[in-house]
Formats: C-alpha cells, sequence, structure tokens
C-alpha cells in the first residue's frame, strides 16, 4: 500500500519591513491564526525584490512566492511599490511565457496595521497553492 | 532632406567610400566607426580617423560580426569624447539608443549614419559565399529585398530572416539603400543642418518605398510564423528547460549581446561561486542536480534584465556554440513584455525604459 502523504505547500514571502512585516508581526501578536506554510524573508521595501529572488526561489521548488507591500501612495522610499508593481508584471509574464504558472506568484499590498489581511492572504495563498498541487520544478533536476 | 548621389562607372562602394571620405574632409566628425576590409579579406568594425584609409570601408558587405552598438557606446558614453560617425544597420542603431537610455552611450556628440539593411550572413558563411561569388554579394541581396513576391533566404541570419525592421528613420544620416538603384545611384536622407556644412542642397525626392513595404510585410509575416513555433515548444512540454537543455552556460549569448552591459554582472559574481557541500544539498532534494549550476537561473534573470530592450539582431544565436535558438526565445517572450508596457526598444531615446518608470493609476487591480 502506498502512503499519500497530503501535500503541504511551501510559500516563500519577501515581505516589506514597514508595512506588510509589521501586518505579518501583527498578525501573531494579535493572535490570529494562519497556516504554517509561509517563510517570511524581510527585506526593506518591495522595491528591494529582485526579480531573482522569485526566480530562485521557484526553481529550488518553492509552490509559491508572495510579495508584500505597501499600499500605493504609502511606500515610505515613495516609489519602490510602484516599481516592484511593474517588476512584478514583468516577471509574470516571462514565467508564462516562458512555461511556467506565473500564479503561483503573488503580490499584495498589506499595511503595518492589516494583520487580518496578512492572516487572510496567507489563508488564501495556502488553498490557492494547494488545489494546483506541488511545483513541478520541485521533481525537476534538469535545470 | 532627400538627396541622390551619382554612381560613377557603376562602382557604388566607392561613392559610398567618398561620401564617407566627405564626412572626415569637411570636418563634420573627428573619427569613423565603420565596418572596414581586414588585409585577410574578414570585415570587422574599425575606427578610423585618416582619410585614405576609408578606402578600405565597406559597410555594404552583408555579414554582422559584432552589433557595433557596444563599441558606439564604448566611444561616446563620456567627456572628453570625439565627434563621432557610426555607421551603423537599423539593429545596431536601436541598440545604441538603448544603450543611450541605460548612460552607456551618448548621442550627443554621435551622429549615426544609418544604412538600409538587406539582410546578413554569420563570418563563416559570408566568407565561404565570398570565396565563391561570382557577382556582388550585396547587390545580390538588395535585388533580392526588392522583389515581389518575396522569397526567404535561409542562408541569412536566423534573426535577418524574422527582421521586420531594416529601416532605421530616426537617423541624421540615412543611406536609404533599399530604395536605391544601386548601380546608378544613392539616395540619402539628412538633416538639412548637416547636409549644409557638406556643402550640399537636396536634388531628389522620392524612392522606391513600396517595395521596401513588401520586404518589412514577408518579414513580418516570417517573424509571427517563428514567433509561433518558439511559442509553442516554450509552453508545451518542452518548456524553457526544454529549449535550453543542450545549455552549457559559456555566457557567449550575454557577452555578445549589446544591451547586456553591466561590468559586474551577476552571474560572474561571488554569489555564484557555490560552496561544495551547497552543491550536495541540492543534488539530495531533487535527488540530482543539473550542471552547469544555474542555468535556468541564468536565462530567466537575463530576460528580467534586458528583454524589455531586445532589439532583435541576433547576435546570441550565432554565438551559442549549442546552437540553441537564443535570440528567438528572448525576441518572442520580450515581444510580449514590450506590448505589455507599450514599448518599442530603439523607438525613441526620449522615451523611457519601462522599469524604471512608472505611473501611479496603473494596473491598480494588481496587489489587493
Ligand atoms: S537584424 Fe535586421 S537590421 Fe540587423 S542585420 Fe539583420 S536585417 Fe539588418
Ligand atoms: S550561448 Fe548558448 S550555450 Fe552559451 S550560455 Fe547562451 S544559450 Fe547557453
Ligand atoms: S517601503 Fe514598503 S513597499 Fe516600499
Amino acid at each position: 500500500m502506498t502512503e499519500t502523504k497530503e501535500f503541504e505547500p511551501k510559500i516563500i514571502a519577501f515581505l516589506c519591513n514597514w508595512c506588510t512585516y509589521t501586518g505579518a508581526d501583527l498578525a501573531g501578536t494579535s493572535r490570529l491564526q494562519y497556516p504554517p506554510n509561509v517563510r517570511i524573508i524581510r527585506l526593506m521595501c518591495s522595491g528591494a525584490v529582485d526579480p531573482m529572488y522569485v526566480l530562485k526561489a521557484s526553481l529550488a521548488g518553492a509552490d509559491g512566492v508572495l510579495i508584500g507591500g505597501c499600499h500605493p501612495g504609502d511606500c515610505h522610499y515613495q516609489e519602490g511599490n510602484y516599481k516592484a508593481r511593474r517588476r512584478v508584471i514583468a516577471l509574470k509574464e516571462i514565467l508564462h511565457s516562458a512555461g511556467f504558472d506565473d500564479d503561483r506568484v503573488w503580490l499584495r499590498w498589506i499595511s503595518a496595521s492589516e494583520g487580518s489581511r496578512f492572516a487572510e492572504t496567507v489563508r488564501e495563498m495556502t488553498e490557492a497553492i494547494r488545489a494546483k498541487g506541488p511545483n513541478p520544478l520541485k521533481q525537476m533536476w534538469a535545470v | 532632406m532627400k538627396m541622390s548621389l551619382a554612381v560613377e562607372n557603376g562602382n557604388t562602394l566607392a561613392t559610398l567610400q567618398a561620401f564617407l571620405k566627405r564626412l572626415l574632409e569637411k570636418n563634420l566628425v573627428d573619427v569613423l566607426l565603420v565596418p572596414m576590409r581586414t588585409p585577410g579579406g574578414t570585415i570587422t568594425p574599425t575606427l578610423v580617423s585618416q582619410v585614405d584609409l576609408l578606402d578600405q570601408a565597406d559597410p555594404l558587405a552583408p555579414v554582422l560580426p559584432i552589433n557595433a552598438a557596444t563599441w558606439a557606446g564604448k566611444i561616446s558614453q563620456h567627456q572628453p569624447r570625439p565627434r563621432l560617425g557610426a555607421v551603423l544597420r537599423s539593429c545596431e542603431a536601436r541598440a545604441l539608443v538603448e544603450l543611450t537610455k541605460m548612460a552607456q552611450a551618448s548621442l550627443e556628440d554621435l551622429i549615426i549614419i544609418a544604412i538600409d539593411c538587406a539582410g546578413t550572413y554569420n563570418p563563416p558563411t559570408f566568407l565561404e559565399k565570398q570565396a565563391q561569388a561570382s557577382s556582388n554579394l550585396w547587390m545580390e541581396l538588395y535585388n533580392a529585398a526588392r522583389q515581389t513576391p518575396q522569397v526567404l533566404n535561409p542562408e541569412l541570419r536566423a534573426a535577418c530572416q524574422v527582421c521586420e525592421q531594416p529601416v532605421y528613420e530616426a537617423a541624421p544620416i540615412r543611406l536609404r539603400l533599399l530604395e536605391s538603384d544601386l548601380g546608378q545611384s544613392l539616395l540619402l536622407e539628412i538633416t538639412s543642418e548637416i547636409a549644409e556644412k557638406l556643402g550640399w542642397q537636396a536634388n531628389e525626392s522620392q524612392g522606391m518605398s513600396p517595395e521596401v513595404e513588401a520586404l518589412i510585410n514577408s518579414r513580418t509575416q516570417a517573424r509571427e510564423q517563428a514567433f509561433t513555433q518558439i511559442r509553442t515548444r516554450l509552453e508545451g512540454e518542452e518548456g524553457i528547460p526544454g529549449v535550453f537543455a543542450a545549455c552549457v552556460r559559456c555566457h557567449n549569448c550575454m557577452t555578445v549581446c549589446p544591451i547586456c552591459y553591466c561590468k559586474t554582472c551577476v552571474f560572474k559574481s561571488a554569489i555564484f561561486d557555490h560552496e561544495p557541500m551547497k552543491y550536495v544539498e541540492w543534488a539530495q532534494q531533487k535527488g540530482a542536480y543539473r550542471l552547469p549550476a544555474d542555468t535556468m537561473l541564468f536565462h530567466l534573470t537575463r530576460l528580467n534584465h534586458m528583454a524589455l530592450s531586445c532589439v532583435g539582431c541576433g547576435m546570441c544565436t550565432d554565438a551559442c556554440p549549442s546552437e540553441l535558438p537564443v535570440g528567438m526565445v528572448f525576441r518572442s517572450i520580450g515581444q510580449r513584455l514590450q506590448q505589455t508596457f507599450e514599448y518599442l526598444p530603439g523607438r525613441d531615446v526620449n522615451e523611457p525604459l519601462p522599469l524604471v518608470t512608472f505611473k501611479a493609476d496603473e494596473w491598480t487591480d494588481i496587489g489587493v
């Protein structure tokens, strides 16, 4: 009999220090429940997320990548999130055109006070990725 | 303004050389960047300061060993710099415009002398054909470029077979070779300011533009077919890992890319010198790990860095030892990106690069 272990998505989250990361912190201190599937990496701004980080995570087999930044107009560096938005659009277009599933990469604006929105986003993303199944790249050694 | 130079004794090349000489003689530029015929018979971009050496200039030779935009950039980039004249094909001129936006070139003291292009061979094919040729290689191509219906020339570089922008119109000097009856006359488009400095007046108006349209249409069709083919592979079973399966990560494609200018390219940095046990970790994660390492990451990252500015010169394809369709992959993905951002590389030097600019009120449905 083969044992079927239930698939637990692994999501890598690149979060802006000033907003989404603080929002995640708030979710924690408010004891909001959210799935443990997300591994958080803190950066100073969504504009500091190099597309290469997302690519590296995806090629290594991460099932999803979440990029969290301040709401438009609220970036502490004025325009980091506006530029991040364009970069993510370009990145997703490249992933899609190269034959990858770009819906595994999410960009969300979540402020420091939106702990519940953070928890909700992680829940939503975990379920969406669970429905997709594991990232096929996890099994592909030849990339 | 439009002009025509009469070709004497049927010697088109000599007429063209005389024109180039005049640019130096009339002190319009200090130096000329122009393809020259070497004593060995090969053609290579060269920086020429001495007028009589222009007897060896051969911008008509249908070969593109490198995209000379790289060198036009290096020679114009910052002060002090010469007043430079650069004889460029369309894909080179467009790459130069992109490099200017990236602060790797300056058009301030640079005059682009654009030549309408009938397509080029890669160097080995060119040398072979030149050795056999009974007739004139470039004349054949210009005549073929004006034929209707168009016949595809499978010997041309892959990029040229699908090049729908053989004419670069924004140049201060343009040699309208596709519109010229080359045995008789050389047609020019030239700013009145430059014409005045050269002591010339407008003397001609009409060329043969309908034929150029036929060429552009047939190349566009060929391009669409090639895009469909490569997209079927990229989006099908094979995917980009399959298309690049034979990549040896030699970086040739990047080295010859006129857009990839970074002196401290991340792929040549210590970030990619991994610890021995790191490789083992990866091999254990997936059970096996393909070498050279990071090949897919290399291509996908490079796409992020340059595909928006890809002018489709195809140098990458020519440089690939594994004969991979690098240029077609980058161009087809690049075109999608360019459409998304309504951007056309090389179109206008004042148009900002899409990833360094933004509007607050765009793509407002993303991130919510
Ligand atoms: S890509 Fe176009 S402009 Fe460049 S050499 Fe080929 S035909 Fe000429
Ligand atoms: S030139 Fe070819 S083999 Fe070399 S890195 Fe580029 S795609 Fe890979
Ligand atoms: S500081 Fe949060 S996105 Fe820039």
